[in-house]
C-alpha cells in the first residue's frame, strides 16, 4: 500500500530536508563561530543522531498519533474487509459520543462519565497542589541540606513501588471490611462499616496519592530557585506569612505550580488503574470506557476517537488554565 | 621547533558587527607575541581565528607560511591555553597532559614516561595520578601549559591564562611564562587587557582597539612612540591636551591647546592647521617653569603621596584632571590645594598626535 | 511558647502526617504479608507466616510477568536513553527558532495520557506489520510494542534529564580536546560521554523503574503476552491475596536498599571532594610560599 511506502520515505526526507537547513543556515548565517551540524559531531555521529531522533519523533510520537486519528474516522468493519468497499471515512465513531447508535437519544452514560472525569481530575489535582505546596516550601527554603535529601528519598521510594500495589494498599485501607473500618466500628463510631470505595473516596484518595511526586516536584524547583532574601525582605517589612506567599512565593512559582497541576491533571484524567480498582461499582471512568472498548467490544475505531476525544479535550483543558494564569507553555514543560 | 604566523587582511564579521578589521601581521617564529587591548577589541577573535575555531570573513591566515584556509584546529600546529584553562575535570593531571598524545595514538606506557618528563618540568613531580580538583590555581595553570606543550605545537596561543590567578601568583607567573617561551623556543601569542604583563614579557605587542590593529612593536616603542591618540592612552598613563597644529618646523610641532600653546614631537609629521592633541606623560612633568612653549600653569586640585612619588592633580581644561608625577628626590615643594602651580617638560616627552579616538574617555 | 516554635512543631506534624498518608498503607500491606488468613488482613494479627512468599515464588504467571517486565525494561533503557541523548544533543546545538517546536514535539508523550499512547502504538505497527508476513512473524509481539509504546515517553524523560547535564558543559572542553587534536568522534567518546555519564545513569534508572511499573501505556501494548503489572492487575481485579501484600515487600525492600546504597554512595562522593578541596588548599597555600623561589627546572 502506498501510505505504507511513504511512511518509510518519510524518515530519508526528513534527514534530506535537515540537510538542505543545514548548508542554507551555514550560509544564511555569517556567523563564523557557526560550525555546522556536521562538522561538530562528525558525519557517522551526526547521522546517527538524526536517525534516532527521526525515529522517536516519527515512528514513536507522530506516526502513531495520526494512525490512531486515522483509525478513529473509519467504521467498524471485521479485519477481513478493512480497506474493501464498506471501508470508508466516517464521523460516526463521533457521533456515538453525543448520541446513542441505537436509538438516537442523547449519550448521557459517556458524556457524563466525560465530565465526572473531567470534574474528578481537576478536583484532585487541586487538593494535591493544596497538600504538596507546604512540604514543597518547607524544602526549598526551610529545610537544610541533609534533611532534603532524605525528604527526596522518602519520597521517591514509596514510588518506585508500582501503582496497582498502591491502589491495593489503599484497597486493604478502605474496603468494607478494611482497617479503617475496623477501626471504626471498633471504636463505636458507626455500626455498619462504611463503603468507601462506592462513595469515590477510594478513586479520590488513589488519585492523589498516585500523582502527589509529580506535583511536588516542579513545585519545589520552581521556589527553589526563589532568592531567600527576598523572603527575608518581605517578612522584614511586616508582612503576615500569608501574605509573603501571595505576593511573593506562588507568582514566583508561577511556572513550577502550573507545571505541577498541568502533570498532574493530565495524568489523572487519563489514568487507569485508581478507578479500575478503587472507583465504586457504579462509577465510569472515562478511560474505563475506552479500555472496554478494545479489550470487551473490539471496537477500535470507536476506542480511538474516545481516546481522541479526552486527548484534545484535556488539551484544550490546560490551554485554556495556561492562558488564564498567564503562564506560556515553554515554561511549564521543564 | 617553532613557525612564524601570518595574517594577511584578516577580517572577521559576526553578522553585522566587524571583530576584526583588515588585521595585516608577520608574527615571527619563536617570537613572544602580545595582542594588547580593552575587553572586547578584538584580540580574542584573532586568536581563536589563529587556531581555527573561527574561519575569518575574509583574508588569509598562513602558519609557517602553509594557509590554513580550511584546515580545522585539530589539524594545526597551534595549541590553545584557555582562558578558563579547560582541563578535563574527569582525568587524572597526567592524563590530562597526554591527552593530545592518546588521540594521536602513543601507547599508554610512553605516554606515562612522557607525562613523567613534563611534569618533571612543570615541578609537579610524581603527581601525575592526582585529580585537577585536588591543584591550586597555579598548579593548573602549569598543567595546562604542559598539556599544550605535550603536542609539541609550533605556535602556543595563550588567552588571558593569569586572569583568574591572584595578584603575586600572576607576577610569578609572567617570568615562568617568558622562561618557558625560552627554553622551548616556540612562538608565543598571548592575549591580555593587562599592560604590564604585555610590557615585560613580550618580544613584540600589537595594540588593538575596535577590531583595528592601532601599532605593533615593542614596548618601549610603543610606550614612547605611540602611533595613535588610543596607544597613547591606553598604555600607561598619558595627560591629552586637544588643540590645533599652529607652527610645524623639522621633527616638533607647536599645537595651540586651552593652556597655551605647548611643543611636541612631531613623529606623524603634521602641518599647521592640523586638529591634533599633545600627549605628556605625568612622569615627564616637572614642577616649576621652563620653556615657554612647554610650560603651563593651573590650579592644584589635590595630591597622592606614594611614597616613591606623589601624584599631584591640576585642574584641566576638560573633565580630566592633568597628573603630575613627582619623583621622590628631595628639594621639590608640593603644591597645595587651590594653589596655582606651574609644570613644564622637555619637549621631546611631548608627542604630537593626529586626533582621534582614545581609550576609557 | 514563642510563635517560632509552634510553627516549627506545626510543621512537623504536617511532615508526619504527610508521610503517614505516603507509607501508612504501605506499612499495612507489609503487615498483612506476614499474616496467615488467606485475604490480606492486617488485623487481627493471628500468626507469622512466609508462605506467602513461598507461594509468590510459585506463582508461574507472576514470574512469567517478571521475566517480560526486566526484558521490557532493558529494552526500553536501550532505546530510550540513546534516542534522549541524540535528542538533547541536537537541541542543545543547532536551529535555535526551530527549537520550541522540536521540543513540543519531544515532549508531548509526557503529557499525553498512557492509555492513548498504548492504543496509538498498537494501531499503527499493527498496520505496519500488515505489510509482510514476515515481520508479522517476529515484530507484532507484546514485548516489542512496549518497548516501543513506552520509549515514546520515557525517552522524553531521559531527554529532560540529559539536557539538564548538558546546560551545564563547558564548550571550551571541546575546544581544547578539538585544539589537541582530537577528532569530533574523539571529543564525544573521551569528553562528553564522561561528562554526560551520571546523567546517563540516573536516565537508564529512571527508564527502567518506569518502563517496570507502567500499566496504561503496558496494558494495551502488551497485548496478549503479560508483564507484572499486568498480571497484578489481573489478580487485584478478581480479588486479592496475601501474595501481592509478600511482592510488595520484596519491592519495598530492594526499594529501601536502592535507597540506601544511594545515600552511602551520594556522601562518601562528597566526602571524597571534600578531600580535594582540602588538599587544593594546602597546594595552594605552599604555592604562594614558594612564588618567587620555584618555579621551573
Amino acid at each position: 500500500m502506498s501510505s505504507r511506502l511513504l511512511v518509510f520515505l518519510i524518515p530519508f526526507a526528513v534527514i534530506a530536508i535537515f540537510w538542505v537547513m543545514a548548508r542554507s543556515e551555514k550560509k544564511l548565517a555569517h556567523d563564523p563561530t557557526h560550525k555546522s551540524f556536521f562538522e561538530r559531531n562528525g558525519m557517522v555521529l551526526g547521522i546517527t543522531f538524526i536517525m534516532l531522533v527521526a525515529f522517536w519523533s516519527l515512528f514513536l510520537v507522530v506516526l502513531p498519533y495520526l494512525y490512531m486519528v486515522v483509525e478513529s474516522f473509519h467504521p467498524k468493519l471485521p479485519p477481513m474487509q478493512r480497506g474493501g468497499p464498506d471501508d470508508h471515512l466516517t464521523l460516526e465513531q463521533y457521533k456515538s459520543f453525543f448520541f446513542e447508535p441505537m436509538d438516537g437519544s442523547l449519550n448521557t452514560t459517556h458524556m457524563g462519565a466525560f465530565v465526572f472525569t473531567i470534574f474528578t481530575s481537576v478536583v484532585v489535582t487541586a487538593f494535591n497542589f493544596a497538600i504538596c505546596y507546604p512540604l514543597a516550601y518547607y524544602m526549598a527554603q526551610a529545610g537544610s541540606l541533609q534533611k532534603v535529601r532524605l525528604i527526596m528519598l522518602a519520597l521517591i521510594v514509596p514510588y518506585w513501588v508500582n501503582e496497582i500495589l498502591r491502589a491495593f494498599s489503599l484497597r486493604l485501607l478502605l474496603a468494607s471490611k478494611g482497617l479503617i473500618n475496623q477501626a471504626l466500628l471498633g471504636l463505636g463510631l458507626t455500626e455498619k462499616p462504611i463503603d468507601f470505595l462506592a462513595l469515590d473516596v477510594g478513586l479520590y484518595v488513589g488519585l492523589s496519592y498516585a500523582y502527589l511526586l509529580v506535583m511536588i516536584f516542579p513545585l519545589y524547583n520552581a521556589i527553589e530557585s526563589l532568592d531567600k532574601n527576598q523572603i527575608e525582605a518581605a517578612r522584614d517589612l511586616g508582612a503576615p506569612w500569608w501574605k509573603i506567599h501571595r505576593d511573593v512565593v506562588i507568582p514566583y512559582a508561577k511556572p513550577g505550580i502550573a507545571s505541577g497541576c498541568t502533570m498532574v491533571f493530565m495524568l489523572a484524567a487519563g489514568s487507569l488503574a485508581a478507578p479500575q480498582f478503587l472507583g465504586g461499582p457504579s462509577t465510569l471512568w472515562f478511560t474505563s470506557i475506552v479500555y472496554d472498548f478494545f479489550f470487551q467490544a473490539f471496537n477500535w475505531p470507536r476506542g480511538a476517537a474516545y481516546a481522541f476525544i479526552l486527548l484534545a479535550a484535556c488539551i484544550a483543558f490546560v490551554m485554556l488554565m495556561l492562558r488564564l494564569f498567564k503562564v506560556s507553555l515553554g515554561e511549564t514543560i521543564k | 621547533m617553532s613557525a612564524g604566523v601570518e595574517l594577511d587582511h584578516v577580517t572577521v564579521r559576526f553578522g553585522q558587527f566587524t571583530a576584526v578589521d583588515d588585521a595585516t601581521l608577520d608574527i615571527k617564529g619563536g617570537e613572544f607575541f602580545s595582542f594588547l587591548g580593552p575587553s572586547g577589541c578584538g584580540k580574542t577573535t584573532i586568536l581563536r581565528t589563529v587556531s581555527g575555531f573561527l574561519d575569518p570573513s575574509a583574508g588569509k591566515v598562513r602558519i609557517g607560511g602553509q594557509d590554513m584556509g580550511g584546515i580545522g584546529p585539530n589539524k594545526r600546529p597551534t595549541a590553545l591555553i584557555f582562558q578558563n584553562l579547560a582541563l578535563f575535570p574527569l582525568m587524572t593531571v597526567a592524563d590530562n597532559i597526554t591527552y593530545g598524545l592518546r588521540v594521536r595514538g602513543m601507547s599508554k606506557a610512553e605516554r606515562m614516561k612522557k607525562a613523567g618528563e613534563l611534569l618533571d618540568l612543570i615541578a609537579l613531580p610524581g603527581q601525575g595520578d592526582k585529580l585537577v580538583s585536588e591543584l591550586s590555581g597555579g598548579q593548573k595553570q602549569r598543567v595546562a601549559i604542559a598539556r599544550a606543550l605535550a603536542v609539541q605545537p609550533k605556535v602556543l596561543l595563550l588567552d588571558e591564562p593569569l586572569s583568574a590567578l591572584d595578584l603575586k601568583l600572576r607576577q610569578h607567573m609572567r617570568t615562568e611564562l617568558r622562561a618557558i617561551q625560552q627554553q622551548v623556543g616556540i612562538t608565543f601569542i598571548y592575549i591580555t587587557h593587562d599592560q604590564g604583563e604585555a610590557l615585560t614579557m613580550s618580544d613584540r605587542i600589537a595594540v588593538m582597539s575596535d577590531g583595528v590593529i592601532q601599532q605593533v612593536s615593542d614596548g618601549k616603542n610603543v610606550y614612547d612612540h605611540p602611533d595613535t591618540p588610543f596607544v597613547a592612552s591606553f598604555v600607561g598613563e598619558n595627560n591629552p591636551f586637544a588643540g590645533k597644529v599652529v607652527s610645524a618646523d623639522g621633527d616638533y610641532a607647536a599645537v595651540e591647546t586651552p593652556h597655551g600653546v605647548l611643543r611636541g614631537r612631531n613623529d606623524k609629521k603634521l602641518k599647521a592647521g592640523d586638529r591634533a592633541i599633545l600627549f605628556v606623560r605625568p612622569e615627564s612633568f616637572r614642577l616649576g617653569g621652563g620653556a615657554s612653549d612647554a610650560t603651563l600653569a593651573s590650579e592644584t586640585i589635590s595630591s597622592a603621596f606614594e611614597g616613591n612619588a606623589t601624584h599631584v592633580f591640576l585642574k584641566g581644561a576638560t573633565k580630566k584632571d592633568i597628573t603630575v608625577t613627582v619623583a621622590r628626590h628631595g628639594g621639590h615643594k608640593i603644591p597645595v590645594q587651590g594653589e596655582t602651580a606651574a609644570i613644564h617638560y622637555e619637549p621631546a616627552m611631548g608627542v604630537v598626535l593626529p586626533e582621534g579616538k582614545m581609550a576609557r574617555e | 511558647m514563642s510563635s517560632k516554635t509552634v510553627m516549627s512543631a506545626m510543621i512537623g506534624f504536617y511532615i508526619a502526617i504527610f508521610f503517614l498518608y505516603l507509607f501508612g498503607p504501605l506499612a499495612v500491606m507489609s503487615v498483612t504479608a506476614f499474616n496467615t488468613p488467606n485475604y490480606p488482613t492486617a488485623y487481627p494479627f493471628e500468626g507469622f507466616t512466609l508462605d506467602w512468599f513461598v507461594k509468590l515464588w510459585n506463582h508461574r504467571a507472576m514470574m512469567e510477568g517478571l521475566r517480560n517486565s526486566i526484558i521490557i525494561g532493558l529494552g526500553v533503557v536501550a532505546v530510550s536513553v540513546p534516542v534522549g541523548l541524540a535528542a538533547a544533543i541536537i537541541m542543545s546545538q543547532i536551529y535555535h527558532r526551530a527549537r520550541g517546536t522540536f521540543y513540543l514535539v519531544t515532549v508531548s508523550p509526557v503529557l499525553t495520557p498512557g492509555v492513548i499512547i498504548g492504543i496509538s502504538t498498537v494501531i499503527f505497527w499493527k498496520d505496519m506489520m500488515g505489510m509482510t508476513d514476515v515481520t508479522k512473524a517476529w515484530f507484532y509481539k507484546g514485548v516489542i510494542l512496549s518497548i516501543l509504546g513506552q520509549s515514546s515517553f520515557v525517552a522524553a524523560y531521559a531527554l529532560l534529564i540529559i539536557m539538564a547535564r548538558l546546560q551545564r558543559f563547558d564548550r571550551a572542553q571541546e575546544e581544547a580536546a578539538l585544539d589537541l587534536g582530537a577528532s569530533h568522534p574523539q571529543v564525544f567518546w573521551h569528553i562528553l560521554l564522561p561528562f554526560l555519564k551520571p546523567a546517563l545513569i540516573s536516565a537508564s534508572v529512571i527508564a527502567f523503574l518506569s518502563s517496570f511499573e507502567n500499566y496504561n501505556t503496558t496494558t494495551f501494548a502488551i497485548l496478549a503476552d503479560k508483564t507484572l503489572v499486568t498480571v497484578l492487575a489481573g489478580e487485584v481485579r478478581q480479588g486479592t491475596t496475601p501474595v501481592l501484600s509478600a511482592l510488595a515487600v520484596i519491592i519495598i525492600g530492594m526499594s529501601l536498599l536502592g535507597a540506601i546504597i544511594y545515600e552511602v554512595m551520594k556522601r562518601r562522593e562528597e566526602a571524597q571532594a571534600e578531600r580535594n578541596k582540602e588538599n587544593a588548599k594546602i597546594a595552594e597555600r605552599s604555592d604562594l610560599g614558594e612564588a618567587g623561589a620555584a618555579g621551573l627546572k
